[in-house]
């Protein structure tokens, strides 16, 4: 915080080639999730609740017709859904690049034993 | 108890409640001051994150709008909460990541530019301001419409609790203050739906009451509403694309407000708070649920408010009509003008001209509307011979129809609850308005003491130096709003569109681009935010002053921050090509940013009790 340009204060080097690559790893996968959660969303907020509206609304759901029901209701439900699911699914990548990089950092360790004193 | 005296009551213990949080969590670094120690629990923030996104437009006026435009309303709902899936996927974990504690930062650091960062500065500022004067103006009419002061002294009190929380505890004051403002609102808003909900379909949960038949006459509410609709000359309630708001409007406007949304600077520093990036993701999905347990309910209030309104008055004699209606025609939220007949006929726009008999008082006057009335009373006495049809001088002025914002005041009073159910509405109306207001003096505070002062004019300043600072910036700023919200400019509420215009067209595009791409430049990224809020306000103030027509394929100026965010997109990805890439300190601060660790030792992150 002394200087604004140091970079925040972080534990992992980022040259380390084989932690650039897990992180490369890591961040391809969150891309396809991503990808996948953002799909979702605008096929269930702007396609059912607006592209597709008129045509949702032939068929109807609870006293619903349903494309009212998408653009009030049932988009909010999916967005809540979706950043659920994507929390819960960067759960596990986190952990897993989180196990990575402890074995990094294992094998870093042994690596450096004999020259330590 | 009177109604009045439990609003003293309610108003009293909540504002006192306030005051003692920011006593205990004043502050004495500026990282307090500015992100609240990065110590927020990740559903504390969620929380927090919602007060401060529910103003007092979502609390008191949306369950109205939608109340009138029926299907199309959806747009605002989805608008406001589609743009948190952007923010929790796109921007929140790794902005937290990047950590320092504004927008300007992260665009002026990632860009390396002091231009770029001017630019932000001057965004964030312009879209903190638009939005809280109507905040404190809220205030003011609250304080007015239940308490029976002044609006100028009810600003003037709301300024002074804003002030005292919000220079003594900064962002850590705010944020607890906002937890406890949270369940105000959402207490407030949810007792009367569920009640109006049992009431009319004997089903208290709200969302599935709105789907439910009558308890009346066993008809769906949904189709009764319809045929109301239809009977008395009004767009249909469900259909979707009548009444004036076509698909490419509806699609553009509800995006505009997602990006929007993920774009405004007040909510993005939300994400500053937290521990974690881990934390970052879950408090926007905390923050989601909090907000969608009111915007999953107002569309239920509005179609049980719109129901109930069209029943207990059209075709109703003046003895006949409910005491709610009386107590809210002194207000000139709603206002009877008969035709003779001595019974009310509420219509919709379809309907004969002149046939409609309900409409609002607007800006109009006392004695003004006095005159209109006597015009009126002398224009039936005379048969049209003598004075003027009301109706004809109301119609004319656009008032047609009562004031939207009668559907959340009055509806505890339409469900025929208690009196301190009445007057918990107005403790919540108080609640999202301070709320927000808090939130965004914040960031005024932030991106002149921190942005401008510390990183462009004085770097040298110490901790203490800028702490005063922020504290006074933060000071000035809720004089400034207080003022705005007493002598409320005119083009404040057409300034809204703007500032989501504005966050469309400018953050969001520059901090996608600079989180997903190691290419992206100075150039090119300060090139298109620049196009991209030329466009948009070039568009929204030439249809709004200028008097030019929607000339971009007849999209209205709420929706154009799309067509500004895909010009900024789009002058970026251009440009890119033929500009340096950035340095490598900064290619290695993105490779830094998409790592999910590092924010704290490791231990830390799975030692968080939050989940």
């Amino acid at each position: 915080m002394s200087s604004p340009i140091k970079p925040p204060e972080d534990t992992i080097d980022v040259r380390d080639p084989r932690i650039a690559e897990s992180i490369h790893r890591y961040w391809r996968k969150n891309l396809w999730v991503m990808a996948a959660c953002l799909t979702v969303w605008a096929i269930g907020g702007l396609g059912c609740g607006v592209l597709f509206a008129d045509a949702l609304n032939e068929f109807s759901i609870g006293g619903f017709p349903l494309g009212f029901w998408f653009a009030q209701q049932g988009s909010i439900l999916i967005f809540v859904l979706l950043i659920l699911v994507y929390g819960l699914a960067l759960n596990r990548l986190d952990a897993e690049h989180h196990r990575e990089l402890e074995q990094i950092r294992a094998a870093g360790r042994e690596m450096s034993e004999p020259s330590g004193p | 108890m009177s109604i009045k005296l439990w609003t003293f009551l309610f108003v009293g213990v909540t504002f006192g409640t306030y005051l003692v949080i920011a006593w205990l969590s004043r502050v004495r670094d500026t990282s307090g001051f500015y992100v609240a120690g990065r110590g927020i629990p990740a559903m504390a923030n969620g929380m927090a994150t919602a007060a401060d996104w529910m103003s007092a437009a979502s609390f008191i006026s949306m369950a109205g709008l939608i109340s009138a435009m029926g299907y199309a309303g959806g747009m605002y709902l989805m608008g406001w909460t589609g743009g948190y899936v952007l923010l929790a996927l796109l921007l929140a974990p790794y902005l937290r990541k990047f950590g320092h504690y504004t927008v300007p930062d992260f665009v002026g650091d990632r860009y390396e530019s002091n231009a770029a960062r001017l630019v932000a500065v001057v965004c964030a500022i312009f879209i903190s301001f638009t939005y809280v004067a109507g905040q404190m103006r809220g205030v003011g009419i609250v304080f007015s419409r239940f308490l029976e002061v002044d609006i100028t002294i009810g600003v003037v009190i709301g300024m002074a609790i804003v002030f005292i929380y919000a220079t003594l505890g900064g962002m850590k004051g705010i944020t607890w203050t906002q937890v406890v403002q949270y369940w105000v609102l959402i207490t407030a808003f949810l007792i009367p739906a569920i009640a109006i909900s049992f009431k009319l379909t004997g089903n208290p949960i709200p969302q599935i009451g709105m789907g439910s038949r009558l308890i009346d006459d066993g008809v769906p509410l949904l189709a009764k509403l319809d045929q109301l609709h239809a009977d008395l000359g009004f767009a249909s309630y469900t259909a979707a694309f009548e009444g004036g708001w076509d698909k490419l409007n509806v699609f553009c406007v509800t995006a505009a407000l997602m990006v929007g949304t993920a774009g405004l600077p007040h909510v993005i520093v939300r994400f500053y708070t937290v521990k974690t990036v881990k934390a970052a993701r879950w408090s926007a999905f905390w923050a989601l649920l909090f907000i969608a347990m009111l915007y999953l309910t107002a569309p239920a209030t509005a179609s049980f408010a719109r129901y109930y309104m069209i029943q207990s008055l059209h075709g109703k004699a003046a003895s006949e009509l409910p005491s709610w209606f009386h107590n809210w025609q002194r207000t000139g939220l709603i206002l009877w003008l008969d035709d003779g007949d001595g019974r009310v006929a509420y219509h919709g726009p379809a309907a004969t001209a002149g046939e409609n008999e309900i409409f609002r008082s607007g800006k109009i006057g006392g004695a003004e509307l006095a005159d209109i009335r006597v015009d009126h009373q002398r224009w039936l006495s005379s048969a049209g011979i003598e004075g003027r049809d009301g109706r004809q001088v109301l119609r004319e002025r656009g008032l047609s129809g009562p004031d939207r914002d009668i559907i959340v005041l009055a509806t505890p009073e339409m469900a025929a609850l208690a009196d301190w159910i009445i007057a918990l509405v107005a403790a919540g109306g108080l609640a999202a308005a301070l709320s927000t207001a808090s939130g965004l003096l914040l960031v005024i505070s932030s991106s002149v003491a921190h942005d401008l002062y510390f990183r462009v004019v004085n770097p040298e300043a110490s901790e203490g130096q800028r702490l005063v600072v922020g504290r006074v910036v933060i000071g000035l700023a809720v004089v400034v709003a207080g003022l705005l919200g007493i002598f409320p400019p005119g083009f404040v509420s057409q300034v809204v569109a703007f500032a989501f215009g504005l966050a469309a067209a400018s953050f969001f595009p520059a901090i996608v681009l600079g989180i997903f791409s190691k290419r992206v430049g100075t150039v090119p990224a300060t090139a298109g935010m620049i196009t991209g809020i030329g466009f948009t306000a070039f568009y929204i103030i030439g249809s709004v002053y200028g008097g030019l027509p929607n000339w971009f394929f007849g999209i209205d100026p709420q929706g154009i921050g799309v067509v500004g965010m895909l010009i900024n997109f789009a002058v970026t990805l251009v440009l890119t090509p033929f500009t340096p890439a950035p340095s490598e300190p900064v290619r290695e601060m993105i490779d830094r940013i998409h790592e999910p660790e590092g924010a704290g030792p490791a231990v830390v992150i799975e030692a968080t009790p939050e989940h």
